[in-house]
């Protein structure tokens, strides 16, 4: 039974890290650069939350709709300021862009929030659902963050394998110059996919921070490291695999905390996440890319 | 050229290429290139590796863009306009290579050729109009585009171009990399096509096979156009013969 808890844990947690890492994926996979600053509009996105729910007393399934709504335009915004005009410069310019980005909105956010962290209330209460007589107690955020997840996956995957533009952007993500040769607006697409990618950022916030209720400015660096790992774990520009990796590296990361040591469990985290690439270099369902000639 | 003012509107450049230079950085690709094509033409360019073909194309679908001259495309100038847009107008290019998208489906490649064009009823007649061209593809329509063999490819790639229901029709080298029955089969297509009243400006290292079919042709040779005629013509010149044609 403490196995399961543990599992069902890891399962809530990964879904966030898969919410998280769709972003990544999908920007990668269509603007081809990894988007350092993911992880920041994260913590955006809680904080839009927060103040729509702690401060105005707005109904928290609106206040999630506003963060997604203003994180949605920040992606856009980010991607139009920052690395649009880099769209030809080499791929390193891009990265440190990224990363100066990301610096960017935590120190905006310590200026406009102050570091003081904030106390999350929680989207949807700290109730738990309690089976088997009491021995298994799942709390209304974990089955929150499960079904979000499942659901944000089967609607993004209609949205890419059945409409037309989605199928833009996978047309984008294969090959560019032939995408525009078929009238498809590059860059619209890349907006398209930074604003999907944002707007997911700001939900899996406010489950990260419903979850863990520490807010703070640094609060999305880390979930948006680990989700990246999970990214290239399930194999990055890989949908299914954003999703795959992010649920495993939860399991693998509350099992770890549980059986060998929480200090630990990055470490361990980590030393699988070598191990697979080891195996499978382009992640568990990454495509081997082989060079055009 | 100036004989046009006379005749009728059938025989108004569709494309109108003026003395356009095209330059990659401080390389320059294109020095000064003009000509036309008329509605119903088959107009091919040809010339060796490196001659400025493929440019020449890239520059028409406004993937480049000329530092000087102009470009014109149903008496409208093409100038500093994103890609996308050109197709709209009915521009249409098949890139060398054939450049399908490997990991959608022969389907889906081809609904992605009639991206520019909403109605859902005008499309499935087209879509059924590219299967009875190329009868392959329909057998293979839920196929992995990348899986095919090389002159399936080829098909492909002109399927897809004409579902955008192009005016112009543009092919980069299309027997590129296939075995000679293969050229021959989309050859005999391209002048299927032409039969049908398409106009088409095709650019071919084959020259041979290029001219055969062409109304006119344009022999490009380091950017410039150094000599011009009907396909026949260029076909019986023995400087041609001797350059382009293996003696």
């Amino acid at each position: 039974m403490v196995f399961l808890n543990f599992f069902i844990s890891g399962i809530s947690l990964g879904s966030i890290y898969a919410i998280i890492a769709l972003g990544y994926t999908m920007v990668y996979g269509i603007a081809k650069m990894l988007n350092f600053a993911h992880g920041d509009v994260i913590m955006v996105g809680a904080y839009v939350c927060f103040y729509a729910i702690a401060r105005y007393n707005l109904p928290p399934v609106l206040g999630v709709l506003i963060a997604m709504l203003l994180c949605t335009f920040l992606g856009i915004i980010v991607e139009r300021l920052a690395y649009k005009p880099l769209r030809q410069a080499p791929s390193l310019a891009v990265l440190i862009t990224a990363i100066g980005v990301s610096y960017f909105l935590q120190n905006a956010a310590l200026l406009l929030w102050s570091s003081n962290p904030k106390v999350f209330p929680s989207i949807i209460g700290r109730g738990a659902y309690k089976l088997f007589d009491g021995a298994l107690s799942v709390s209304h955020v974990t089955v929150l963050t499960i079904v979000t997840c499942l659901v944000i996956m089967i609607v993004l995957s209609l949205f890419i394998n059945k409409t037309r533009l989605g199928k833009a952007m996978r047309a984008c993500s294969e090959d560019k110059s032939a995408a525009q040769l078929m009238g498809i607006n590059v860059n619209a697409t890349i907006s398209l996919t930074f604003a999907i990618g944002s707007g997911l950022a700001a939900v899996a916030g406010a489950l990260l921070c419903s979850a863990y209720p520490t807010l703070m400015p640094t609060t999305g660096s880390l979930p948006g490291i680990k989700a990246f790992t999970a990214a290239v774990f399930g194999g990055i520009g890989s949908i299914p695999g954003a999703f795959l990796g992010g649920l495993m590296l939860g399991v693998i990361e509350i099992f770890a905390k549980a059986y060998i040591s929480s200090q630990l469990s990055d470490a361990v985290v980590f030393a699988v996440l070598i191990i697979v690439l080891l195996v499978k270099p382009a992640g568990l369902l990454g495509k081997q890319v082989t060079e055009k000639v | 050229m100036s004989m046009s003012m006379s005749m009728s509107d059938n025989n108004q450049p569709i494309l109108k290429v003026e003395n356009i230079h095209v330059h990659y950085g401080s390389i320059h690709a294109i020095k000064g290139i003009s000509f036309e094509v008329k509605k119903g033409e088959i107009i091919s360019l040809i010339g060796a590796n490196g001659a400025g073909k493929s440019t020449t194309l890239n520059t028409i679908s406004c993937l480049l863009h000329p530092t000087s001259g102009s470009i014109s495309f149903l008496g409208e100038t093409l100038a500093k306009i994103q890609p996308h847009k050109v197709v709209e107008k009915g521009l249409a290019q098949v890139p060398e290579g054939r450049r399908v998208f490997a990991q959608m489906t022969v389907q889906e490649n081809l609904e992605m050729g009639a991206y520019t064009q909403t109605n859902a009823h005008d499309n499935a007649e087209e879509l059924e109009k590219v299967f009875a061209l190329f009868p392959r593809l329909q057998e293979r329509r839920k196929q992995i585009a990348g899986t095919l063999s090389g002159g399936e490819q080829q098909m492909l790639a002109m399927g897809r171009a004409l579902m955008s229901r192009p005016k112009l029709l543009m092919l980069d080298e299309p027997s590129m990399g296939l075995a000679p029955i293969l050229v021959e089969q989309i050859f005999d297509i391209i002048a299927d096509l032409h039969k049908t009243g398409a106009t088409i400006l095709l650019v071919e290292q084959n020259a041979q096979m290029a001219l055969s079919i062409a109304s006119r042709g344009y022999v490009l040779e380091t950017g410039r156009i150094v000599t011009t005629g009907t396909g026949q013509e260029l076909l019986s010149s023995p400087a041609i013969k001797k350059a382009y044609l293996g003696g």
